[in-house]
């Protein structure tokens, strides 16, 4: 980010959160995954790490909720 | 241990917010596009599956037919990956919900139904009567066939989720069991822990064959109609 330290919580402040930028995030980042570990000779792993996230994220859930494990 | 064995099929929510849209919408992740004509191994398997898939299922039907093509392969891509993501352990299934499947099945009966009475509609109210039945059974026969026709996207919702329900239940009990055997007797504990494996299995089966099961009736539907 081209920001100094110092300068970093008033341009945080001067982001404006559109929609287009969010998914802009969200878009970039899946790609940056999919190149690395997807679009290769081995697959496979950047798959299972994605099902391994959603199995993990599955088990914490009702942990989640308030007070009910 | 009955709030246990039903909690599972809860409608997921995280402090407060329903997130079960976005459980809905997490296959899509696993099914990348692609704007390459060569692609990477994941992109090339699917495509040679889909390609064989619409090849088998799709032969049958006329030009008006095909048309249904897109709708019917991304139906049996949605409910194949659901059912094969809903066997991870802890995870929801969205099929298990009959509103759901209601949902698919109710629009896509009715659109065969509409598409056949508005195109060829003496033949479509002609599937009322088969042929060749006595003059004094007709009235009842309409109204059985009448019934019938309305059973199906009942029918086609309800195979669904009993299924799948069905499947997910008893692997919940059988695994519950295997685990409560082993302090006691676990020879018993092995044998069930191995009527699990074939279970696993076997849910793995049914988890594909009841996707192609909807499609293809959907598409008998389609066929009669078309």
């Amino acid at each position: 980010m081209n920001v100094k330290i110092e300068e970093l919580p008033r341009s945080i402040l001067m982001w404006d959160f559109i929609p287009k930028g969010i998914t802009g995030v969200f878009q970039r980042g899946s790609y940056r995954y999919y190149n690395k570990y997807v679009n290769k000779k081995g697959s496979l792993t950047g798959v299972s790490m994605v099902l391994a996230v959603y199995v993990l994220f599955n088990y914490i859930l009702p942990f989640l909720q308030g007070t009910q494990t | 241990m009955n709030e246990n064995l039903f909690a599972s099929f809860a409608t997921p929510t995280m402090m407060g917010l329903p997130i079960v849209i976005l459980i809905i919408m997490f296959p899509s992740i696993l099914f990348p596009s692609s704007n390459r004509l060569i692609n990477n191994r994941l992109i090339s398997i699917q495509q040679w599956l889909v390609q064989l898939t619409s090849k088998q299922m799709m032969t049958i039907h006329n030009n008006k037919g095909q048309t249904w093509t897109l709708m019917l392969m991304s139906l049996i891509l949605f409910i194949g990956s659901t059912n094969l993501l809903g066997l991870l352990p802890h995870s929801f299934t969205p099929t298990t919900q009959l509103s759901m499947n209601l949902g698919m099945a109710i629009p896509l009966w009715a659109g065969t139904v509409f598409m056949g009475f508005r195109h060829k509609t003496k033949a479509a109210l002609a599937h009322f009567l088969p042929q060749g039945t006595p003059i004094f059974l007709i009235p009842m026969l309409v109204i059985i066939e009448t019934i019938s026709l309305f059973i199906q996207p009942m029918a086609l919702a309800v195979r669904l989720t009993a299924n799948i329900t069905a499947g997910h239940l008893l692997i919940h009990l059988i695994g519950g069991a295997t685990l409560a055997l082993m302090d006691i007797s676990p020879s018993t504990a092995l044998i069930t822990f191995i009527i699990l494996i074939l279970l696993t299995i076997l849910e793995f089966a049914v988890a594909m064959i009841q996707a192609y099961v909807f499609t293809l009736l959907v598409s008998l539907y389609l066929h009669d109609n078309t």
